[in-house]
C-alpha cells in the first residue's frame, strides 16, 4: 500500500514530466534533503532546471509563483510548515485570487501552493497551527486539503495540470504516513464518491442500519472520524455516515444536505479552531438548508495557541474521545 | 506596438499623460469617476523617457499611480477614462477603477510592494521560456517600506532575472515626507543585492531615456536586473486633494516641470500642432466614455473558472 507522502511525490513527478510549464519552488526542497516532510523527494535530480529553492521568503515565493503562473508557467510553491502562510496572505489574497478577477478573466493564475498544516507532534504554537480558516471564502481561491481516501496524489495532479485557477493544497502532517485507501479497498465501510473534480466522499460501515448523524470533516480529522465511527457503532450502536471533504472552499453545502435530509443531525468535525472556522460554516449552511429539527454540534481545536507539551497539546486539538463524546450527546438529543 | 524615440513623440506622450490626468483632476467634483485617483503629474518624463524602448511582448507592472505608465505603454485613454467611470468599455470593465489595470502585457495593482514578487516571478518565467523579453517594474519611494520589495530584490539578482526596477522617488509617501520614513540610501538598497543601479535628478525626458538605454541592453543581454532611480516630484495632490506640502515647495519644483523643460528644445509651432491635437484626443477620449453603457451587474461573473 501506498503511502499519502508517496502518492503526492509521484503526482509532482508526474506532473513534471507531463506539462513542461509545471515547476516547484520551495525552501529546502532539493535532494538529497527533498523538503522538510521529504513530499520533494527526487524532484530536482530528475528535473533540475524547474525545481528551485528558494530563498526563506515566503511571501516573496507565492507572489514568485503568481507572476510564473500569469506569464504562462503552472507553479507549484511549497510552504515548508502552514504557519507561515501568514506571510504570504497579502499574495493569496491580493494578487493571486484576484488578478483573473480584477483583469475582467483576461488573465489566469494556474497556481498550487502546497503547505503541511496540523499539530500532534508537539512542534508548539507556530509549527502545529491549522491556519485555513483564514483562507476560506476568500474569492478567487480554490482551497483543497487531501486525505488518506481514494486518490491524494490525483487530487493536487489535478490541482497543477487542469486547474486555471490558485489552489491552496492543504496537508497534514500526519497523513504522510498514513495508507491511501482506495474506496475499493475500504471493506469495512460502503464508501461513495460525489461528482466533481474535487469530490467528497460519503462513508458509512457496510451492513449498519441507517445512520442517524450526518458526521462533516476533512483532512486528517476524517482518520480520527473514521475510527470514532468504528467505536460508536460497535460500542453503543450509534450509526454515523461521514462526508468527507476535500473542497474547502467555495464550500459547497449539497453533500452534507443530502445527507442530513436522512439524519437530521449534524456533527462538524476539523482541527482548527473552532470560532469562526469551517465547522461554523457547514452549520450554518446546514441551518439556511432549513432542513427542520436539525440538531448540531462542532468538535474543534480550543480557541487557544497549541502548546508544545504532549499532555498539553492534547488538551488543546480535538481527539478522537472528544468526537465520540459529541456524537453520543448528540443522539440523544 | 511600437514606440517612438523621436523628441516630438516624446513631448506628445508627456502631455497626453498631463491631459489626461489634469481632466480626471477637472471632472472629479462632478461625481464622474468611482473611488478615488493617483494621478502622474509632473512624474511623466519618467514613464514617457524609460518606455521608449520597450519592444513588443516587454512586460510593464505598474503599481497605485498607474495612468502615466498605462498610456506610456501604449493603453488606450479612451479605455483608461472609461474604467474611472466604470463603464462596460473600460480596460477591465469597471471592475479594476483607477489602479488595478491589466491589459495586454501591462498589469497594476494598488498594493505597494506586493507587485514586486509578481514582477520578478513573471522575468523568471520569461527567462525560463526564452521569450527574449523582459519585465519593467515601476515602484515609489513609499514601497521601499514593504520588505516584498527586497525578497523580491534578493531572488531577482540571484537568479539572474531580466527585471528592469524603476524607482519613482517623488519625495513622499502620500503625506509623509521622505525624510520622515526612509532611512539610508535608496541607491545602495540596490546594489547592497549587486544590483546595479544609477540614479538621475531630473525631470529630462531625454535624459531619462538616455539613462534607461544602457540598463534595457544590460538586461535584455541576460546580465540580470538593473535598477533606475529618478528623484522627481509630483505637482499634484497623492491622490485628489489632500495635499499638505508647502505651496512654495511646490512651486519651486514646478521650475522644473517636464513639458515645457522639452518643448523649449522643440519646434514651437509642432508644439502647438501637438497641443492641440492631444486636447481633440482627450475631449474625444472623455467625451465617449462618458457615453458607453455602465459596467453592467451581468458581467459579475463568479471569480473561479468552472473546472471540466
Amino acid at each position: 500500500m501506498t503511502t499519502v507522502l508517496k502518492a503526492l511525490n509521484a503526482a509532482l513527478h508526474f506532473c513534471l514530466a507531463e506539462d513542461p510549464g509545471v515547476y516547484f519552488l520551495g525552501e529546502d526542497v532539493l535532494d538529497p534533503y527533498g523538503g522538510a516532510f521529504k513530499v520533494s523527494q527526487g524532484l530536482s535530480t530528475a528535473y533540475a532546471d524547474r525545481v528551485i529553492a528558494t530563498p526563506i521568503s515566503e511571501g516573496g515565493i507565492v507572489g514568485l509563483g503568481v507572476g510564473m503562473a500569469l506569464r504562462g508557467l503552472r507553479p507549484v510553491v511549497e510552504i515548508m510548515f502552514g504557519d507561515f502562510i501568514t506571510l504570504a496572505m497579502d499574495q493569496l489574497i491580493n494578487h493571486a485570487a484576484k488578478m483573473r478577477w480584477m483583469s475582467n478573466d483576461r488573465v489566469r493564475v494556474p497556481l498550487v501552493v502546497r503547505t503541511p498544516m496540523g499539530g500532534r507532534r508537539g512542534y508548539g504554537p507556530t509549527h502545529s497551527q491549522t491556519l485555513e480558516k483564514h483562507l476560506l471564502g476568500a474569492p478567487g481561491l480554490r482551497v483543497i486539503a487531501a486525505c488518506t481516501l481514494d486518490d491524494p496524489g490525483g487530487l493536487l495532479q489535478k490541482a497543477v495540470l487542469r486547474d486555471d485557477d490558485p489552489v491552496l493544497f492543504i496537508e497534514h502532517k500526519l497523513m504522510y504516513t498514513r495508507g491511501v485507501l482506495a474506496l475499493s479497498d475500504l471493506e469495512e465501510w460502503q464508501a461513495e464518491r460525489t461528482d466533481g473534480v474535487y469530490p467528497a466522499y460519503r462513508l458509512r460501515i457496510a451492513g449498519a442500519p441507517a445512520p442517524t448523524i450526518t458526521v462533516a470533516t476533512y483532512g486528517y480529522m476524517a482518520e480520527m472520524a473514521r475510527e470514532a465511527a468504528l467505536r460508536l457503532a460497535y460500542q453503543h450502536e450509534v450509526f454515523t455516515e461521514l462526508v468527507v471533504y476535500t473542497q474547502l472552499s467555495p464550500f459547497e453545502p449539497e453533500p452534507v444536505l443530502e445527507s442530513l435530509r436522512r439524519t437530521g443531525r449534524l456533527l462538524a468535525l476539523e482541527e482548527g479552531g473552532r470560532t469562526l472556522g469551517w465547522g461554523a460554516e457547514v452549520l450554518a449552511q446546514a441551518v439556511e438548508g432549513d432542513l427542520g429539527g436539525l440538531r448540531a454540534a462542532r468538535v474543534a481545536a480550543r480557541d487557544m495557541p497549541i502548546p508544545a507539551a504532549a499532555m498539553l497539546e492534547a488538551q488543546v486539538l480535538p481527539q478522537a474521545d472528544d468526537i465520540l463524546q459529541a456524537a453520543l450527546d448528540l443522539a440523544r438529543k | 506596438m511600437t514606440y517612438s524615440s523621436d523628441p516630438l513623440e516624446l513631448y506628445r506622450q508627456m502631455l497626453r499623460i498631463r491631459r489626461f490626468e489634469e481632466t480626471v483632476l477637472d471632472n472629479f467634483p462632478r461625481g464622474l469617476f468611482f473611488g478615488t485617483t493617483h494621478t502622474y503629474i509632473g512624474q511623466e518624463a519618467d514613464a514617457v523617457g524609460v518606455l521608449s524602448h520597450l519592444q513588443e511582448g516587454d512586460v510593464v507592472v505598474s503599481n497605485h499611480r498607474c495612468h502615466g505608465h498605462f498610456l506610456a505603454y501604449g493603453g488606450s485613454m479612451h479605455a483608461l477614462a472609461a474604467e474611472l467611470m466604470g463603464r462596460a468599455t473600460g480596460v477591465c470593465g469597471g471592475r479594476g477603477g483607477s489602479q488595478h489595470i491589466q491589459w495586454r502585457d501591462f498589469y497594476a495593482s494598488g498594493i505597494l510592494g506586493g507587485t514586486l514578487p509578481l514582477a520578478t516571478g513573471m522575468a523568471l518565467a520569461e527567462k525560463a521560456r526564452r521569450s527574449g523579453r523582459l519585465v519593467v517594474a515601476f515602484l515609489g519611494d513609499g514601497a521601499l517600506g514593504q520588505g516584498a520589495v527586497y525578497e523580491s530584490l534578493n531572488m531577482a539578482a540571484l537568479w539572474h532575472l531580466p527585471l528592469l526596477l524603476v524607482l519613482e522617488n517623488n519625495r513622499y509617501a502620500q503625506s509623509t515626507p521622505i525624510t520622515l520614513n526612509l532611512a539610508g540610501d535608496i541607491l545602495a538598497r540596490f546594489q547592497a543585492f549587486g544590483i546595479p543601479a544609477e540614479e538621475r535628478d531630473t525631470t529630462d525626458v531625454l535624459e531619462i531615456r538616455e539613462m534607461a538605454q544602457q540598463a534595457f541592453q544590460a538586461v535584455r543581454a541576460g546580465e540580470g536586473p538593473r535598477a533606475l532611480v529618478i528623484h522627481t516630484y509630483r505637482f499634484a495632490p497623492h491622490s485628489k486633494g489632500d495635499d499638505t506640502r508647502d505651496p512654495q515647495e511646490i512651486a519651486r519644483y514646478r521650475e522644473r516641470d517636464p513639458l515645457p523643460l522639452h518643448a523649449s528644445r522643440l519646434d514651437p509651432e509642432a508644439v502647438q500642432k501637438v497641443q492641440a491635437e492631444v486636447e481633440h484626443e482627450v475631449a474625444a477620449a472623455f467625451q465617449r466614455a462618458e457615453g458607453d453603457s455602465a459596467a453592467n451587474p451581468a458581467s459579475l461573473t463568479p471569480p473561479l473558472g468552472a473546472m471540466s
